[in-house]
């Protein structure tokens, strides 16, 4: 990851995205005073769960949901706040995400945007939190075929994890950063049931080119890659809302299409590199260390353009 | 976890207009705290929700402390502690204060 001097700036828009709570995200990706926030803290309405694990709780159980404006357009919003519980699916957490996408097909925003940050589903509360995961996932196929545009936005210290990844995968379009990881075995799930010999956990480098940001640009999995600036998120959302496809018939046949092709080309690839290789990425080696200009040069340059369906 | 109360009268009300604000996040070593404007003006309370037990007093002379300083009167203070260190309390405690302070 390329190390950025701190900013002196006090603009919301120059902050760090990574470092950057769901709520400090929120204020600065949405228009200045614009988000009015549905069941707030001060409604208290916290898992029923954690006080039986004897683990401290939060006032909006790490979900925060509402509405604003993002220039000027009418929007609703969730943000995963990754630092509570590593940022992951409970009951209430849930339920706030699916009330909030039934919400859109009443109010008809112009988008519904998630500032996902989450590890997955939250143990202490499995059997809530998968079920949420699934009505989340029925429930944005309600929103994209009412026409509304689902847009993800992933650059958090979790990630976007296990259920997390799976909710992603039905968004109209994705935008991540460098330290967006997108996937759904996590990279100690995946070394605990394989073995270190099919992926090492540690090993920083082989976690960020197999599930960062960069990767799933490249291979079509999300639709645009940013720095790490809340003000570089917010402008990727205003065009991918502009840009999302139709949720139909077509739309969803490509996208069958796309992953057919991809998994024909690239399934027998033992590493990320070698992916970047057979796209045509003439020093695969150095993709990981370039700055977002250079690599959307390179994106530019490539002779297939990864090409984005859902 | 332990739940802990503590009550103050204060000789002053909280300057500024603001209702409500919520700073921190409930993680290891640090917590959240609620403030509510809901109380007269020359009573203050604090609810805390602790997952280290057994730091009543650090946490009594925490909140004193506070008081003696803001003089918070008119607010709820309710916390998410998530075992932070006394300094971090105070800096939280001062950091949603000035938030309440605003017109």
């Amino acid at each position: 990851m390329a190390l950025k001097p701190v900013t002196f700036s006090a603009d919301p828009g120059d902050q760090s995205w990574y470092e950057a709570s769901a709520r400090a995200r929120l204020a600065g990706l949405l228009d200045a005073e614009s988000f009015q926030e549905f069941i707030g803290p001060e409604q208290r309405m916290m898992s029923p769960h954690l006080p039986l694990f004897d683990l401290p709780r939060a006032f909006d159980d790490g979900m925060i949901v509402g509405r604003g404006r993002l220039d000027g357009q009418a929007v609703l919003a969730a943000a995963q706040e990754g630092r509570f519980m590593g940022g992951a699916f409970g009951e209430i957490h849930g339920a706030k995400l699916v009330g909030l996408l039934r919400a859109a097909l009443a109010e008809a925003p112009a988008a519904l945007l998630i500032l996902f940050d989450t590890g997955g589903v939250r143990l202490q509360e499995a059997n809530a939190g998968e079920t949420a995961i699934a009505e989340v996932m029925r429930a944005i196929a309600q929103v994209r075929a009412a026409g509304i545009p689902v847009i993800g936005l992933i650059g958090g210290r979790a990630g976007c994890y296990g259920g997390g990844g799976l909710i992603a995968g039905t968004c109209s379009r994705l935008v991540v950063s460098e330290s967006g990881r997108i996937s759904v075995s996590g990279p100690e799930v995946i070394e605990t049931n394989k073995g270190a010999e099919e992926f090492d956990s540690r090993d920083r480098a082989l976690v960020w080119r197999t599930m960062g940001g960069k990767h799933r640009r490249l291979l079509g999995g999300a639709d645009a890659f940013v720095g790490d600036t809340i003000g570089a998120f917010r402008d990727a959302a205003l065009t991918q809302i502009a840009k999302a496809p139709a949720f139909d018939l077509a739309t969803l046949e490509a996208e069958q299409a796309r992953l057919e092709a991809r998994l024909a080309r690239f399934g027998d690839c033992h590493d990320a590199t070698e992916v970047w290789g057979r796209l045509g990425v003439n020093d695969p080696d150095a993709v990981p260390g370039m700055t977002t200009e250079a690599f959307d040069a390179l994106l530019a340059r490539l002779p297939e353009a990864p090409h984005d369906a859902r | 976890m332990e739940k802990l109360n503590f009550r103050h009268s204060t000789t002053q009300a909280l300057p500024g207009t603001r209702r409500q604000a919520i700073v921190g996040v409930v993680a290891s070593g640090n917590l959240e705290v609620l403030l509510e404007r809901s109380l007269p003006p020359d009573e203050f309370t604090v609810e805390i929700d602790t997952a280290i037990d057994g730091f009543g007093d650090v946490w009594e002379a925490v909140v004193a402390d506070f008081v003696d300083r803001r003089q918070p009167g008119g607010l709820r203070i309710t916390i998410n502690d998530g075992g932070a260190r006394p300094d971090t309390v105070a800096l939280r405690l001062a950091q949603g204060a000035r938030l309440m302070e605003a017109m």
